[in-house]
């Protein structure tokens, strides 16, 4: 979406920079000790851990602070062969939907759980945008342990940020659409379409499930932010598109001069639920989940969700008017104070959670859009800051009295004080900022030492690599009063928002391998003597394992042109980082990466006779080289007697590494005679 | 003996038992790829590693040169040294109970003896891991190179730095045998005085 706005912006910029004073050289504006700031010698630390959303990567990108270093990337919505995600058969049904599977979607906003109204350092939630999902990741493990389909909704993009003890995660539709959705003329706008506001209870694994949907008016719904303190309870979305034009948004949808933030009183919205107010409505959704244990994900599909009308449930939304389609809602540590980012604003509107509170008790009401109230901009906002600059997007805070807030077409980030509503400082950025990152800087307790903007324009700040550039992040260390950049780092896909925590919050929960006596795949193969080869009509199953530096069984024959070969491969080792792989020659298939313990299928289908190396593509050890097997492929019909040996000193192995001698006598002696 | 005496000997008789919860030996290895170590303890009645899969994890560097895997349960001393240290206990506290010099004498022989035979078998297993490769099976294969770890202290074996050194049993035993020690001694010393 910001891409194709890139231009106008451009253009708004340029004719900022000509009448504005002329922005700072970038390098005086890096003082003496940045690079000590953030250098972090070999073989230290860094002190947080920073998710990224990879945007059209569709992905999650970890980096550590203040390096600014690529730690890994978390494959999420997307397929990625560099570990077989979304490729092997244990996690081809996280991709599943009720679309058909799914290779690709554009994440945006990356949200850990909380507990208090702070990161917990649990999980960590992202939001498929494209095709509206959400997804678990799980901390000890680095990886996508659940992914929900939301229905009745398109471009999940208000999502998924979280209630104070992540209860519940939202996702609001970012289009609105005919609900259900059916064929209707796209000119029948105003009377067929409807934006949803999802609730999703999130606090158990394996358990995610929609709650419950609040129909809402046919506009966009862009962001939101649950209330804390004076505002727990309500959950707060920005709207734009009030205008509801279904063409030339850019123009028709940027007419009014106030759009809204919808407050929803989402315990009200439960108790409602509970009391059932709200409607079955025939929804068909997917739910991936994938089990710790067998290491397999599978698919079940929802059949239904609750929906409710606010009409049916009093007091449960209220529209605050706020300037210019807003894009970020922001709520400040203390939970009093509700910012608006309208982006064609010339001031950021704050509303005030006690004046909201008032204004509803008062009924200081200016009429109601389909029966929810609407609320008077003069009783609800706490304050304006005065020209801020242009574009305001999305504002975090350090718990220090001050917000900072990105300025998209001036492009530099500007700190504010809450309260007073003066601007502090401002700091150019390198180019554009979408969203900004503190640690913990939505939270109640933000670890307010650094700041990421996330900018969505590169241009000259790294050696240019052909027409597609890198996007770009850069930190700011903020614990002075001014805001002082520390470096800046390409990044990948494009990085929407981010989030991160202390490093010592989840650095030694970390699994380091997966228990080979745990593990419960049906396919698992816990010793070299378990391999074996078997044939159920045309497919034929393959039971391998990996150790250093061998696979076993390593010679299959047997197998015929057409068979669908199952490799089930189980890596081992139950050691740290002793990682296995597996690919066959021609394969039609990415590769399999194993971590230790773990089992993983890889499915292939030969196509013509021959006989087919395969090999480990993770180098494992020092006989890395080695660790290899041949597949002969025959005609179909051919009746190659099919058999799984192992090579002469792979069988030695298996001889040695397993059977237990019965006295050392014998072990002894044996070895003497050699 | 005095009664303070034959407490004492009995604490030096009780003191064996703790082989039934603290390792007689402990060997540790690093290595560059293990910057986190490997280990096993070597305790009266069994081996262990000492992280969960360190044992498994020993074996498999092992047989890259050809080194018999560490199979705790075919290891007989393991089996029965547990019943030697009862003994030893026993008739450390017979020794105290019956209050006979000549018997603490006899214990510190038998226990002499035992640490004696004890830590040449333990050298002799040490030997024979290091030195008897299962040459049709070794993966690296340095002529004239063995393997023995040491039996205290550090060596370097390719790659790791195996260091060797007693555990809190072995502690426990050293102890042991000073008081009974002191124990006959100052007993003896009394009766002359006497």
């Amino acid at each position: 979406m910001w891409r194709s706005s890139v231009r106008l912006w451009s253009v708004l910029a340029v004719a900022v920079a000509a009448v504005g004073c002329k922005p700072p050289a970038p390098a005086e504006l890096v003082s003496g000790d940045a690079a000590k700031a953030v250098y972090v010698a070999p073989g230290q630390y860094d002190e947080f851990y920073a998710f990224l959303s990879g945007g059209f990567s569709g992905q999650v990108t970890v980096y550590a602070l203040p390096s600014g270093r690529l730690l890994k990337t978390i494959p999420v919505f997307s397929q990625f062969p560099e570990t077989g995600y979304g490729y092997n058969e244990e996690t081809k049904p996280m991709l599943e939907t009720t679309f058909g599977m799914i290779p690709w979607d554009d994440t945006h906003h990356a949200e850990l759980s909380q507990t208090d109204a702070v990161p917990d350092g649990r999980w960590l939630f992202i939001n498929g945008n494209n095709t509206p999902r959400v997804a678990r990741i799980d901390l000890t493990r680095f990886e996508t342990e659940e992914i929900l389909q939301i229905p009745n909704a398109a471009g999940g993009h208000a999502s998924p940020f979280t209630t104070g003890n992540s209860e519940y995660i939202v996702s609001a539709t970012r289009f609105s659409v005919p609900i259900p959705n059916v064929d209707v003329p796209i000119a029948s706008f105003k009377e067929n379409f409807k934006g949803t506001l999802s609730f999703i209870k999130a606090d158990v694994p394996g358990k995610m499930d929609i709650a419950f949907q609040l129909l809402m008016p046919g506009y966009n719904y862009d962001l939101g932010h649950a209330g804390k303190g004076p505002s727990d309870g309500w959950f707060f979305f920005t709207t734009y598109n009030t205008e509801q034009a279904y063409t030339k948004l850019e123009l028709n949808a940027s007419k009014n001069d106030k759009d809204y933030i919808a407050a929803v009183n989402w315990k009200l919205a439960e108790q409602c639920v509970k009391d059932g107010k709200a409607k079955a409505f025939p929804s068909r959704y997917a739910h991936n989940y994938l089990d710790p244990d067998s290491r397999m994900a599978k698919v079940e599909y929802g059949t239904s969700v609750k929906m409710l009308e606010p009409a049916a449930c009093p007091g449960v939304v209220y529209l605050l008017p706020t300037p210019k389609s807003p894009h970020g809602v922001d709520i400040d540590p203390t939970g009093e104070y509700i910012v608006g980012g309208g982006k064609l604003a010339t001031v950021i509107p704050v509303h005030s959670a006690t004046k909201i509170k008032a204004a509803i008790a008062a009924k200081a009401f200016d009429g109601d859009i389909g029966g929810i109230p609407v609320l008077k901009y003069e009783a609800t906002i706490g304050g304006e800051v005065q020209k801020p600059g242009l574009g305001p997007l999305h504002t975090e805070f350090d718990g220090k009295g001050n917000a900072y807030t990105t300025m998209f077409i001036s492009s530099e980030v500007v700190k504010w004080k809450l309260g007073t509503w003066e601007v502090l400082d401002r700091a150019p950025t390198y180019y554009s900022p979408g969203h900004l990152m503190i640690p913990g800087g939505d939270s109640k307790k933000p670890w307010g030492k650094y700041l990421l903007a996330m900018n969505k324009i590169t241009k000259d700040r790294y050696l240019p690599t052909g027409g597609e550039l890198a996007q770009s992040a850069q930190l700011f260390d903020i614990s002075g009063d001014k805001m002082k950049l520390l470096l800046d780092f390409p990044t990948q896909g494009e990085p929407h928002y981010a989030q991160a925590l202390p490093a010592s919050m989840i650095k030694d929960k970390q699994i380091k391998f997966f228990s080979l006596a745990k593990n419960t795949n049906p396919w698992v193969t816990r010793s070299e003597a378990e391999g074996s080869i078997e044939r159920k009509g045309k497919a034929v199953h393959v039971k391998m394992i990996a150790i250093r530096s061998h696979f076993a069984p390593d010679n299959l024959e047997g197998v015929e042109v057409g068979d669908s070969v199952y490799f089930h491969l189980t890596n081992v080792e139950q050691d740290w980082d002793i990682l296995h792989g597996f690919a066959v020659l021609g394969m039609t298939n990415a590769e399999l990466i194993l971590q230790p313990g773990e089992t993983r299928t890889l499915l292939w289908v030969p196509r013509s006779p021959g006989v087919y190396p395969f090999y480990c593509t993770d180098f494992c050890s020092a006989l890395h080289q080695e660790m290899q097997g041949y597949v002969r492929v025959s005609a179909p019909g051919a009746h190659v007697p099919l058999t799984a040996n192992t090579s002469a000193k792979a069988k030695t192995q298996v001889g040695r590494l397993n059977a237990v001698p019965a006295t050392p006598e014998h072990q002894h002696g044996a070895a003497g005679g050699r | 003996m005095t009664k303070r005496a034959r407490l004492l000997m009995a604490i030096a008789a009780i003191l064996p038992a703790a082989a039934a919860f603290w390792p007689l030996w402990e060997v540790r290895l690093g290595a560059p790829q293990y910057p986190e170590g490997l280990g096993m303890r070597i305790f009266a009645y069994t081996v262990k590693g000492i992280k969960p899969n360190d044992l498994d994890n020993i074996n498999g560097l092992n047989h890259y040169i050809g080194m018999m895997p560490i199979h705790p349960d075919a290891i007989p001393e393991l089996h029965y040294m547990p019943w030697i240290l009862a003994a030893l206990v026993a008739m450390g506290l017979l020794a105290a109970v019956v209050n006979s010099r000549r018997l603490v004498l006899a214990w510190l022989g038998v226990f002499a003896t035992l640490s004696v035979v004890g830590l040449w078998d333990f050298w002799r297993w040490e030997y024979n891991y290091g030195h008897k490769l299962d040459m049709e099976t070794a993966i690296i294969i340095i002529p004239g190179m063995s393997y023995q770890p040491p039996l205290i202290g550090s060596k370097q074996l390719l790659n790791f730095t195996a260091t060797a050194w007693p555990g809190g049993a072995a502690v426990a035993l050293g102890l042991a045998f000073v008081l009974a020690t002191l124990v006959w001694w100052t007993s003896r010393q009394r009766r002359v005085a006497a």
